[in-house]
């Protein structure tokens, strides 16, 4: 058993592709270990800006040998079947052998694969790994590159480790002998560095100025920049994206921070921030009150003799510019108001179907301001509603947002204020983008919500209403995203309003058939995470409302779907959902839908008689439904013609009641109400199932006795389509 | 001889061509024509082309008409430098070699901190990408270190290894200078101000506010005929340079604001046609030629 070393040296690899090359690397060399029937526990991988590192542990020292045997065609087969036979194995027509196989002569291609040594297996490997590896971005390089054909790395390769124990495993790569040598820090120890094996690699590298583990890295750049920031009485503020980008762009990092000029902390800090983190990496940091301070932290790859006076003073002068410039946007763009900026949003194009940013705002405001005004959103001043959303996408054409998109929104409420306009426009112009994806703070202010909410609406209206729908993977205008703030908004805020009322009024009316059904499937996704079953959305959401569309008001039907939930996970719950599929089983095995004598024209269109059609699907269908209704009620009143036994009656009873229960509830949107009603047949109906027999040979009971079945699962439908239900 | 690369702009130049000279590299001067990068001169374009090696670097001007600040911005200039070190093919150690050039001007990696950050390099006008990084000097950009993979549309056989110094930034770090026009352009006093401030002034003002813009769209137009004049003759070289001249002319269109967004695709569309097709006629013209160098070399 020995540990195998495989290190990977090249010039710098971005930081940003590290994480996904150490899972490649232990994937490809799995995949090779496996190929070759060594099995290895999951490898360490390291990786780092020059280098990408892998450890195994206890390889043997030679694969095992391996019999295999293939069973062929009889004797006497073609020999067209016989060659095949031999390609596929890799043997010759005279190393196959023949044997019994009951009684019938049948070739076998026996292949012995003797073992062969690990070091053998891992050299033809490398080579495998390295031409197999997938870069989001690979490139050519060197002389070699005089053909396309040459080898494609992130970077130039320039050298290979690879021992397995203490030995060298012979491969070369492009010109790359892999050997025991490697290189320390690029100026600490730029010298050759040999390695003896897996045992000796971290150490030896540390005691050279490299730090081979990345997360080691990471934690060096958290605590040291705590710590300096500590030391000069304030408080780093956390940034773990800022501190995995550091990693990997450090062998030896070394915190290190300074002060900037205090009359820039005038800009905002958001922007502050920013500037360093975007553009420079640094950490920025807050005094005892959370205030931002005139201080940074950079991440410096040495030690430097002046213990990185001369780098932060470096450090300092590049921030100084660039926060020159960012006050300068600052400045130059509050010479004019947001509604001045707005108007430079007639020149950028939404979308080429779509009219200009401008036109979109238009339409924005007009949605935000009826919002408000029908008290869709509740106790939300109609004017500022369309104050806020004429000026909320202004500081997309300022110059600040130009340098920093991802300010935006940000900016348009700090120049609001700056211009003095209401908190509450201020608020919506910077919240109005929100909530971006799940775990985002949702606004529930009103302005807020307003003019987010008309954004997200008239951005999923317009596209569909254009048929840009997102396929597969691909959502180009992020709808799904724009779907799930809609979603996130509405119900948050409990603003009851039916989505088609929505869409007419965003002018999409014509999209409520695609647009329904996507937002239910976002709705799912939503959900999921609060623990909702997405069976029970589709149950409620097919549930038929009294105007004969589906239940459209989110608020609603999240309200129902939350009943349902919690009574179908109950013993009760899912007692009543085993009678109804067993109701609903019988009716489909005797094809009953129709209630006996009534109804002709449904039985005309074929009750399945035949077995051929599934009678659910024509119960299913929502134009039946009325008239079977109401032949169920005229049925009812009319006398049985036989006495009906007691359990019989028991359910006819307990129907009875539930009905115009359950009704009510539905009706005043107590859905718990509802699933009282319902619960309150679930022991009648089993004690039905228990004591009558439904196949009665008298034609008159049985028919009887199917309608009420029938009734029963048409009453509990009325609360949700358990059809639907999973389990 | 030694030079003392911190005393002035000038001695930074010398510099640099003392150390690329040594390392075997011709040591051209600046295209004489009005270009937007150093990229754009033919000795990096053009020569990036084939199959034969090509080792050079040179000064050359930038007009970027929109980065003018009237002389006021301690760090914008609408003219500026850059330093072109072109060698193909890459060679391996180019890391080192550029490394040793910064110790040359001055800067020690051990007291700085010199890190390669990711960043690739396309211009969609060229037809060209490439993959590589920016290289910071404490936080600074002071470098753009380029692998070319693509030019003018072609695979780059071999790859080219393309860096190009921001002089200006450089010499102020050196310096240790905030104001580039405080810049010692040599060791006897005179500033870079003393040699450029009023250009900048003037030049600002033209860009931006005089610059006749009628007849820059007759110069744009004029630039685009002259370079389908020259590739109708299989003079790839003179098109070329015509392609240059439209898309200098295009941004001195922007810089007077003349140009919508809408209308501005279209335009930079037509320059990225003249500047393609000039590199596809120049490598077609030179096929044969690199073909016989280099036999079984493909395009």
């Amino acid at each position: 058993m020995s540990d195998f070393l495989l290190e990977l040296r090249s010039e710098e690899i971005p930081a940003r592709m590290q994480a996904v090359a150490r899972t490649e690397l232990a994937r490809l060399f799995r995949r090779e270990m496996d190929a070759a029937g060594i099995t290895v526990a999951e490898p360490l991988v390291y990786s780092g800006p020059r280098r990408l590192a892998l450890i195994a542990r206890d390889l043997p020292d030679r694969t095992e040998a391996v019999r295999e045997e293939a069973k062929g065609p009889p004797e006497g087969a073609p020999d067209s079947a016989l060659d095949g036979f031999c390609r596929k194995n890799g043997v010759t027509r005279e190393q196959l052998e023949l044997r019994e196989v009951k009684g019938r002569a049948t070739w076998f291609a026996v292949s012995e694969r003797p073992g062969r040594e690990t070091r053998d297996v891992l050299g033809a490997a490398i080579p495998n790994i390295i031409r197999d590896f997938s870069w989001p971005k690979s490139m050519r390089w060197g002389a070699a590159s005089i053909s396309t054909e040459s080898i494609r790395w992130v970077r130039p390769l320039s050298g290979l480790v690879a021992l397995l124990g203490e030995e060298i495993v012979p491969c070369t790569v492009a010109d790359i002998v892999a050997g025991a040598a490697t290189v320390g820090h690029r100026f600490h120890h730029p010298g050759p560095i040999t390695i003896g094996g897996a045992h000796d690699y971290v150490e030896k590298l540390r005691a050279c100025q490299v730090i081979v583990d990345h997360e080691e890295r990471a934690l060096l750049i958290r605590e040291g920049a705590r710590s300096v920031a500590a030391q000069a009485g304030l408080q780093l503020v956390e940034d773990d994206g800022l501190v995995t980008e550091n990693a990997g762009l450090t062998e030896w990092p070394t915190p290190l921070l300074g002060f900037f000029d205090e009359t820039f902390l005038d800009v905002p800090a958001e922007v502050i921030q920013l500037t360093a983190r975007v553009n420079q990496k640094y950490f920025v940091c807050e005094d005892a009150g959370g205030k931002l301070a005139s201080a940074f932290i950079c991440t410096a790859n040495i030690e430097a003799a002046d213990g990185g006076a001369a780098i932060v003073d470096g450090n300092r002068r590049v921030l100084a510019a660039r926060l020159a410039d960012a006050r300068f946007f600052w400045e130059q763009d509050r010479r004019k108001t947001l509604a001045q900026h707005a108007e430079g949003l007639a020149r950028i194009t939404f979308h080429e179907k779509l009219g200009t940013l401008a036109d979109k705002v238009e339409r924005v405001a007009k949605l935000a301001e009826w919002l408000a005004s029908e008290g869709i959103v509740p106790r939300c001043d109609p004017a500022l509603a369309r104050q806020a959303a004429e000026l909320c996408k202004a500081d997309l054409v300022t110059e600040m947002v130009g340098e920093f998109p991802e300010l935006q929104g940000v900016m348009g409420g700090y120049y609001a204020r700056a211009e003095g306009l209401p908190d509450a426009v201020a608020d919506a112009i910077r919240d109005h983008y929100k909530p971006v994806g799940q775990g985002d703070e949702v606004p529930t202010a009103p302005v807020t919500v307003a003019v987010s909410l008309a954004d997200k609406l008239d951005t999923l209206g317009r596209f569909f209403a254009a048929d840009l729908l997102p396929t597969g993977s691909k959502d180009p205008f992020a709808l799904r995203r724009a779907a799930l703030a809609l979603l996130a908004l509405v119900t948050t805020g409990r603003l009851r309003v039916s989505y088609r009322r929505l869409l007419e009024e965003a002018g999409a009316a014509a999209t409520y058939d695609a647009l329904g059904p996507f937002l239910i499937d976002r709705l799912k996704v939503q959900q999921r995470e609060a623990g909702v079953r997405h069976d029970l959305i589709d149950a409620v959401f097919a549930c038929e409302k009294e105007d004969g569309g589906n239940e459209d008001d989110l608020v609603r039907l999240l309200a129902r779907v939350n009943a349902l939930q919690s009574y179908i996970e109950t013993p009760d719950g899912q007692n009543l959902l085993a009678a109804y599929k067993r109701a609903a089983n019988i009716l489909k095995k005797e094809g009953w839908s129709a209630p006996s004598g009534k109804g002709e024209a449904l039985n005309t269109q074929g009750i399945a008689r035949t077995g051929e059609e599934d009678p659910l699907a024509l119960v299913d269908d929502p134009d039946l439904g009325p008239a079977l209704r109401a032949a169920a009620r005229e049925r009812r009143a009319n006398r049985l013609s036989y006495t009906p036994e007691p359990d019989e009656d028991a359910l006819i009873d307990a129907l009875d009641a539930a009905e115009p229960k359950a009704e009510a509830a539905v009706a005043a949107e107590d859905f718990e109400g509802a699933m009282q009603a319902l619960a309150s047949l679930r022991a009648p109906i089993d004690r039905f199932f228990d004591n009558v027999t439904v196949n009665d040979p008298d034609q008159d009971k049985r028919a009887a006795r199917l309608d009420l079945l029938a009734r029963f699962r048409d009453a509990v439908a009325k609360v949700a389509d358990f059809s639907r239900i999973e389990g | 001889m030694t030079r003392n690369p911190a005393t002035s702009f000038q001695e930074m130049i010398l510099a640099l061509h003392d150390f690329w000279s040594r390392q075997g590299c011709l040591i051209l001067q600046p295209y004489d024509m009005r270009m937007g990068a150093g990229t754009f001169h033919t000795a990096t374009t053009l020569r990036a082309l084939g199959p034969e090696p090509w080792n050079a670097a040179f000064v050359q001007p930038c007009r970027r008409p929109t980065d003018g600040r009237y002389g006021e911005n301690p760090n914008r200039l609408q003219h500026y430098y850059q330093y072109q070190v072109i060698l193909k093919p890459s060679p391996p150690d180019i890391q080192d070699l550029y490394l040793r050039s910064l110790e040359v001007i001055g800067i020690d990696p051990l007291k700085h901190d010199i890190r390669f950050v990711e960043d690739d390099w396309e211009s969609p006008t060229l037809g060209a990408w490439g993959l590589g990084w920016e290289v910071w000097c404490d936080g600074m950009e002071v470098t753009q270190f380029t692998y070319f993979q693509q030019m003018g549309g072609f695979d780059c056989k071999p790859v080219a290894g393309e860096l190009t110094y921001g002089l200006e930034r450089l010499a102020m770090y050196i310096q240790g200078v905030d104001n580039v026009y405080d810049l010692a352009f040599n060791d006897r006093g005179v500033t870079y101000g003393d040699v450029y401030l009023e250009n900048e002034r003037q030049m600002s003002k033209w860009n931006f506010e005089v610059a006749d813009t009628a007849a820059l769209f007759e110069l744009f137009a004029r630039a685009e005929a002259e370079c389908r004049n020259a590739l109708a003759a299989d003079v790839p070289i003179a098109a070329y340079e015509q392609a240059v001249e439209a898309s200098h002319v295009f941004n001195l269109l922007q810089a007077r604001g003349v140009i919508s967004v809408q209308e501005r695709a279209s335009y930079m569309g037509r320059v990225r046609d003249l500047a393609r097709s000039s590199c596809e006629a120049y490598a077609a013209k030179m096929t044969p030629q690199w073909q016989q160098a280099c036999p079984g070399w493909t395009l």
